[in-house]
Parts: structure tokens; C-alpha cells; sequence
């Protein structure tokens, strides 16, 4: 639905030139939620500010819905902005507005008559959660209470597409959960294309089904979400998937289970999806006459499904093992011995 | 006990001198108010980065306002007797004075509006703009309500610096509370009706500011 083709992003200054995004290609399908992770400075807020021209395109495309945004006259494109709602991390609210009105303005942008206003404007509030609120000022709301605001907002118009530019990174860890959990929501009660960007590898991982991530103005990686957490490519992705999965950095703490020892071997279990549910190790354990010690383990919901990290010592006699081994990959869970570390 | 102590005062006279300050004052506001939003609004949109972006205008402007600011006012009121009699069909009286109070109030408060514009999160004009606001729209319904607590408190404070001018027109005749007490306090040595007059003067300035205080809080919603 969203197409996004060799987009360019120059800021020219006197003394140097930054290019912030680079030739950056996405396709988007309707109704995904696409994610944009990047650490500061890799150029997703420019790459979702161009998708809106609030910052102009130096080169590219950028279909939506076959209409090419990046070369649309001045009126046109804020009558195509009007079907692009946008939410912001300081959420950018009116403080002399109140809650109902601050709904409201898009509308009024729109040209929308008041009573139409009034029953829509009530839609969003009860839509949101924010029933009650209505004649409150955004300065007597919380963090989360303001990003509601600003979601219905976004949602006024009936955008074909949400824009969220880093919308819970001012949040504390809880209330991202809730705003989470209400884009999800949106996404599939209103069918809603949304497109993120964040620094949080856990807001990916919690809503998103594919994602893009960026580096130095490019896309180095790009895929469905369980692919990108069990087998990132890139090193940046690498140290992204790390934020999620703790063990990694207990990593050493394995050492002394690891040996050269025939009998013995330390192997690493990927789970995806339903093999997560499953009782593989008990499994195994009475098919093979093997001792399965749990060494570390970890669980991670994502949208398409779990994702779950095992580490377990296998003991028996290594042709046992290497049996143990087999019957886990073919149950589709990944296995990787690990190695002493020279 | 109001003839012993202010024995030359006439409060009929009072009375009279105080309408005209305050017609004088109050008048010059609104117009202070009016052209002051239009030229900040024009120095404020017109610098680098914001919706009108243009060097020309803007450093035109600028020039403008700081000529006009650094006139003393005094002297601006004789260098536009001959503007003052073309537009008004006098030199003499309060009416006389509103062009030169305006056009010397203006350019400050023109800098107190710009000021109060810088101070609106961009993020809000940014949030505007992605909904598909046009430049007429978020100049009347993001950033003049975004910024009324700072325009009041601003205009407030010009209203004062007003009152002080009013007072200074009327020693070359505009009437008012200053020219009463040049004339007849002053000139005749009845040094009575210029402390009268200064208690009157000190009164309606008290009662600016309160009324611009109250406004300016009752508005603020941060």
C-alpha cells in the first residue's frame, strides 16, 4: 500500500552536507504494523518526517496508495495529509485547548461541520479510553492520558495510515505497555497501516510484524520480526536483539559448563511460534537415555508469535547426544553446540 | 479636609483629565494591540526557518521597528505633527495624540509579540502542519492562542509604558491627567494638583495591571 522507493534525504549546511537518510527502499502492506529501529542519529525521525513532508524528499518516491506524495503541489498535500495521522514523542498537544478540542482541531482543518465534529470528536474519546476527560487541559493529563489525546487526534480524519514518531520513548515503562497495547488494538479494529520508528527493540518486538533497521541513513536489515530477533544479520541488529534477550549478556556464566568432554555438550535451543509451547526436553529426555540440565532460559511474545531462548547441558554418551541433537532440529527448533571460547 | 491639603484642586477638572488619559489610553491599547500582532506576527514569520521565510522583509522590518524604538517619544509626537493633522484634522486635544502613541508603542510591543511567538513548542506548528493546516490556520488557532498569556502580559506592560506617554503628550496639549498637571499644576506653581494628578496616574496604573495580571492568569492553562 505504501511504497517506498530509493529515498534520499540530503541537509545541506555551509560547511558540510549530511546525508540522513540514504536511498532507503520499504514496502509496506496494508494493515501491517511496520517498525523503524534505529539508535539516535541513524536517520529514522528524518525517514518518517519525509514520509509526511514535514521535511522534503531530496530524491525518491513515495507511493501511497499510487500517489506519489513526494511531488504533490502544496494544496494536494495537505489534503493527503489530512489521511495521514501522525502522533509524536512530547505528543505536541494545544495547552489552550482542551481535551474535546484538541480532537477536534483536525477536523475543524478539515472542514468538518460542528455537529459532525461533536459525534466524532465523542467516538474517539470513548475509542481511546478517555471518557470523562473530555473538558480536561492537556496540563492536568498524564504522559499516557496525552498520547491518547494525541492518537485520537491522529485519528480523526480517518487516515489510511498512522505515522508514530517515537510516540512512548517520553513514557515510563508501564504506560508504553498500555499505549502498546492501544495501537494494537486500533490496528485491528480499524484495520489501520501504522508505521513506528523507535530506539526500544521491545516495542518492535511487542507490536510490530515486520521491520526495517536503519543505520547511518540506510536500511541495513529488513524482514518479518521473528526472522530479524533469531537470525539478525547486521551487527546493529545483533545488539538491538541483545536489549531483548538478557542472557546474552550472562553469556560468560555458561563458560565453566563448557568442555572438551565427550559426554557433555552445551547446546543453545531457539523456540519459535508454537514449538515454544511445546515439552520438548521432556520429550527427549524419556525417548533418549540423555540427562538434560536447564541451565538458563527465556520467553519473549512477539506478534507473530513467541520466541523463546533455552540453554540446556546434555549428558550422555556422545552418540546420544548427537541423536538428542538431531531430534531437536528436526522438531523445528534451531540448536547451536556452543563452543569453549578461545 | 480635601481643601486644606488640595486646596486648588477641582475635581470636575480631575474628572475630566482622567476620561481623556483613559480615552487615550485605552484606545491606543487596542490599536497598539492590533498593529503590534500584525508587524511581530510579520518579524516572527518571516525569520529564518518559520512559514514565510525571507530575509528581505524581515531585515525591512526589523530596521523599521528599531528606528521607531529608538525615536523618544517626545519627539516622534513633534515629527508627526504634519501625519497627525492630515489623518486627524488636528494637532490639539486626545485624538490628536492616539497616531503618535500607536506608532510609538507599537514597535516595542511588535518585540514582546515576536518574543512570545518564539516561545510556542514547534512541536505544536509541526503537529499543525501534519494535519494539513493551512498558514491562516495556524496563525489564529495555534499560535496567537498558544502565546495569548505572553501577549497579554505583554500588552499590559506596553499599556503602561501608555499611560506614561499620554501624560508626556499632554504637556504639548493632548489633554489628559500630564497635561493638566503641567498646566495647572506646574505652570502655576500649584504643586497640589500635580500630587493629585500622580495619584490619579499611579491609580489607573495600578489598575492595568491587575486587570492584565488576572487576564493573563485566567487564560494560562500550562
Amino acid at each position: 500500500m505504501i511504497s517506498i522507493k530509493n529515498l534520499s534525504k540530503q541537509f545541506k549546511t555551509k560547511h558540510q552536507t549530511v546525508q540522513a537518510v540514504d536511498d532507503v527502499s520499504i514496502d509496506i502492506e496494508k494493515g501491517e504494523i511496520y517498525g523503524v529501529i534505529g539508535y539516535s542519529g541513524a536517520g529514522k525521525s528524518t525517514f518518517i518526517r519525509l514520509i509526511n513532508r514535514l521535511e522534503d524528499p531530496t530524491e525518491g518516491e513515495i507511493l501511497l496508495e499510487d500517489r506519489d506524495i513526494a511531488r504533490l503541489r502544496k494544496g494536494d498535500l495537505r489534503k493527503e495529509r489530512q489521511k495521514i495521522g501522525m502522533i509524536f514523542q512530547h505528543f505536541n498537544l494545544l495547552w489552550s485547548r482542551t481535551v474535546f478540542e484538541n480532537i477536534s482541531f483536525p477536523l475543524e482543518i478539515a472542514g468538518v461541520p460542528r455537529e459532525e465534529r461533536e459525534r466524532k470528536v465523542m467516538e474517539l474519546i470513548e475509542l481511546v479510553g478517555l471518557k470523562g476527560r473530555e473538558k480536561s487541559y492537556p496540563s492536568q493529563l498524564s504522559g499516557g492520558q496525552k498520547q491518547r489525546v494525541g492518537i485520537a487526534r491522529a485519528l480523526a480524519n480517518d487516515p489510511t495510515v498512522l505515522l508514530c514518531d517515537e510516540a512512548t520513548s517520553a513514557l515510563d515503562p508501564e504506560t508504553t505497555d498500555d499505549i502498546l497495547d492501544l495501537l494494537v488494538s486500533i490496528n485491528e479494529k480499524l484495520n489501520l497501516t501504522i508505521i513506528l520508528i523507535t530506539h526500544e527493540m521491545h516495542v518492535i518486538q511487542k507490536i510490530c510484524h515486520r521491520v526495517a533497521v536503519m543505520e547511518q541513513g540506510k536500511v541495513v536489515e529488513q524482514g518479518d520480526v521473528l526472522d530479524v530477533f533469531v537470525k539478525p544479520q547486521a551487527k546493529t541488529t545483533k545488539r538491538f536483539v541483545q536489549q531483548l534477550s538478557p542472557l546474552e549478556h550472562q553469556k560468560e556464566h555458561l563458560q565453566e559448563f563448557i568442555n572438551d568432554r565427550e559426554d557433555s555438550e552445551v547446546v543453545k535451543l531457539h523456540f519459535i511460534g508454537n514449538n515454544a509451547k511445546r515439552a520438548l526436553i521432556s520429550e527427549v529426555s524419556k525417548k533418549l537415555d540423555v540427562a538434560i540440565n536447564i541451565l538458563q532460559g527465556s520467553i519473549s511474545p512477539t506478534q507473530e508469535g513467541a520466541y523463546g531462548t533455552l540453554y540446556v547441558e546434555i549428558n550422555g554418551e556422545a552418540r546420544l547426544i548427537k541423536e538428542a541433537v538431531d531430534f531437536i532440529q528436526s522438531s523445528g527448533v534451531e540448536v547451536e553446540v556452543l563452543q569453549h571460547d578461545e | 479636609m480635601m481643601n486644606e491639603l488640595f486646596p486648588n484642586v477641582r475635581m470636575d477638572q480631575m474628572w475630566t483629565a482622567t476620561y481623556e488619559t483613559l480615552y487615550m489610553t485605552i484606545i491606543s491599547v487596542i490599536g497598539t494591540f492590533i498593529l503590534g500582532i500584525l508587524l511581530g506576527l510579520l518579524l516572527f514569520l518571516t525569520s529564518r526557518g518559520n512559514l514565510w521565510q525571507n530575509t528581505l522583509v524581515n531585515s525591512i522590518t526589523a530596521t523599521l521597528v528599531n528606528v521607531f524604538r529608538a525615536i523618544p517619544f517626545i519627539i516622534l509626537i513633534l515629527l508627526l505633527f504634519p501625519f497627525t493633522d492630515f489623518l486627524m484634522g488636528t494637532i490639539r486635544g486626545p485624538k490628536a495624540a492616539l497616531p503618535a502613541l500607536i506608532i510609538g508603542a507599537a514597535p516595542f510591543y511588535a518585540r514582546l509579540v515576536e518574543i512570545a511567538l518564539k516561545e510556542v513548542d514547534k512541536g505544536v506548528v509541526e503537529a499543525a502542519q501534519s494535519m494539513g493546516a493551512k498558514t491562516r490556520t495556524i496563525i489564529f488557532k495555534v499560535l496567537l492562542p498558544e502565546s495569548m498569556p505572553a501577549l497579554i502580559s505583554g500588552i499590559t506592560v506596553t499599556a503602561i509604558a501608555l499611560i506614561s506617554y499620554t501624560a508626556m503628550a499632554g504637556v504639548i496639549g493632548a489633554g489628559g491627567l500630564g497635561d493638566l498637571a503641567y498646566m495647572q499644576g506646574f505652570q502655576r506653581r500649584d504643586f497640589d494638583v500635580v500630587f493629585a494628578c500622580t495619584i490619579f496616574i499611579v491609580v489607573i496604573v495600578f489598575v492595568f495591571q491587575f486587570i492584565g495580571d488576572w487576564v493573563s492568569r485566567a487564560i494560562d492553562k500550562r
